[in-house]
């Protein structure tokens, strides 16, 4: 297994959404998520998450090491699971020692983050073997996202649309066509910030630099595999990544976060498109020992 | 030496949430001294240290918003992994399409707190620990903002900002007003590991502040 990472990152992702719903909101019948107060929309953590972890499955095809947890579908090959590495010889006796071994826990926990991706990156909530022990099935990942705020107030718009062929025998007799509709995001610009803990990935998961790339992969081309009737045309149009010179950070990631500003162009009314925006990166706010990239 | 602190934190939303209702999650009014506990342990703990919470400030005031998130309702499984780890043919993996659940969340948005704390020593410090040592590394974390992870409010998704708060008095959303909040988490007591025990507290916020030295704790 790789050396785990060795510096604190935080991060800032623009992506937009062009005719789309970005993340339907199921108390508001699918409408994108908006709050109600601000209009301003939303999309959640989890939803992004979701995207992480299907660009990983879909590239790494459960190779070694990069197996994904919590899949969206029932994978194909579902009978061929015994590819795993086993632990090793020596560790073979283990069940057996589930009683004796105080250690069991931690192996479990070790052998899921090894073979892992999802769980190495963003932890997971495991049974244990010891009774109210409240702590030791939990594994915190050191990656951290918070929820993706839009830019600008977003209008949804309901499309009303129709179809030719009709469910039931019942209906086809009455009409020749239904209606259904849509709601959609004429555009929205959305931003959303992460936090990455070089501790946690050292003490627990063993989150590597070559995750860290494949994160940043996974992140830049999350919507590109994503493509659906629903989601219309999204992309990330920004990644920018800080990186600390320490493992505990160098500076408040607020004001990190403060130096990109994210603005609508002054003549623009109603953003439709990602060049209706600037985006400025105030380089004299951020301290010299944090490495600022923008990787795309 | 003093070894108090205050420590501003503020973030976007935060979820504490009431024991009572943690399937479709609803947020106390509040910070409870235990995720208090939580986003200084975020910033530093050590073993021969225990943060003990004073009192929290509340200085925005109290707004809910909700937000209904598509969950999974398993954990990993330890059996199976064990027999995995063993070389057996199991499927090691949660389909999120059958083990779905839709839960509600009532979140709290724009929260600022000031949390006043100060630390013990617990007795399993090295001979090298000291108070000032812990009390000069504390310092040093919150004036640069460094972290061991980065602290959130209540639930992950919610990362805190935090910094030192230095001015006095402290100014709150709720000047001259009394407010109850009945009863709310005050900590787990982990003294017996096999046996975490809740325990609560009578929450009366005085002029947005909520006392919590000496409070009588109901378990």
């Amino acid at each position: 297994m790789a050396e785990a990472i060795k510096n604190r990152y935080e991060f800032v992702v623009l992506f937009d959404v062009e005719n789309g719903n970005p993340n339907g909101d199921p108390d508001a019948g699918n409408l994108p998520r908006i709050d109600p107060e601000s209009g301003y929309g939303l999309v959640t953590d989890v939803c992004l998450k979701r995207k992480i972890r299907n660009y990983v499955e879909t590239v790494k095809e459960d190779a070694q090491g990069y197996k994904i947890y919590i899949k969206e579908d029932v994978p194909l090959n579902r009978s061929d699971s015994s590819a795993y590495e086993f632990l090793g010889t020596d560790e073979k006796g283990i069940k057996d020692l589930k009683k004796k071994d105080p250690q069991v826990d931690s192996k479990i926990r070790d052998f899921m983050c090894r073979n892992f991706f999802d769980i190495r990156t963003f932890g997971a909530v495991m049974t244990t073997f010891v009774k109210a022990a409240l702590n030791c099935g939990q594994v915190r990942g050191p990656v951290q996202l918070g929820f993706a705020r839009s830019i600008d107030p977003i209008i949804s718009q309901e499309v009303t649309i129709t179809r030719v062929a009709i469910t039931t025998e019942k209906d086809a007799e009455n009409k020749k066509t239904e209606m259904g509709r849509k709601n959609i995001v004429p555009y929205a610009l959305y931003r959303v910030e992460g936090y990455i803990s070089a501790n946690l990935a050292r003490k627990v998961t063993g989150f590597s630099e070559e995750d860290l790339e494949l994160l940043w992969e996974a992140i830049i081309n999350m919507f590109e595999i994503d493509h659906s009737a629903a989601r219309g045309k999204m992309a990330v149009r920004e990644l920018i990544v800080f990186k600390h010179s320490k493992e505990l950070g160098d500076c408040p990631a607020y004001r990190l976060f403060d130096a990109i500003e994210v603005e609508r162009k002054e003549d623009v009314i109603y953003p439709r498109k990602y060049s209706d925006y600037t985006v400025s990166v105030h380089e004299e706010q951020i301290p010299d020992s944090v490495e600022v990239s923008r990787k795309m | 030496m003093s070894r108090g602190v205050k420590v501003r934190v503020w973030g976007d939303m935060a979820l504490f949430s009431r024991p009572e209702m943690k399937v479709e999650r609803c947020s106390y009014d509040v910070i409870t001294p235990s995720a208090a506990r939580g986003v200084l342990e975020a910033i530093y703990w050590h073993p021969g240290m225990i943060w003990r919470i004073d009192r929290i400030h509340v200085r925005k005031p109290i707004q809910f918003t909700s937000v209904r998130r598509n969950e999974v309702k398993s954990k990993v499984q330890a059996s199976s992994v064990l027999n995995v780890m063993n070389g057996g043919n199991k499927d090691l993996y949660i389909c999120s399409k059958d083990d779905i659940v839709q839960r509600a969340a009532v979140l709290l948005k724009d929260v600022e707190y000031v949390i006043e704390a100060h630390f013990d020593m617990s007795g399993q410090a090295n001979d090298s620990d000291n108070p000032g040592k812990f009390k000069d590394i504390i310092m040093r974390r919150l004036r640069r903002g460094e972290c061991y992870h980065t602290p959130y409010l209540g639930c992950r998704e919610f990362p805190a900002n935090f910094e030192l708060f230095e001015e006095d008095p402290v100014v709150t959303a709720y000047e001259g007003q009394e407010k109850d909040l009945g009863y709310m988490l005050y900590d787990f007591d982990y003294s017996n590991p096999e046996d975490i025990q809740p325990m609560f507290f009578r929450a009366v916020m005085r002029s947005g502040v909520l006392d919590v030295r000496d409070c009588e704790v109901v378990r």
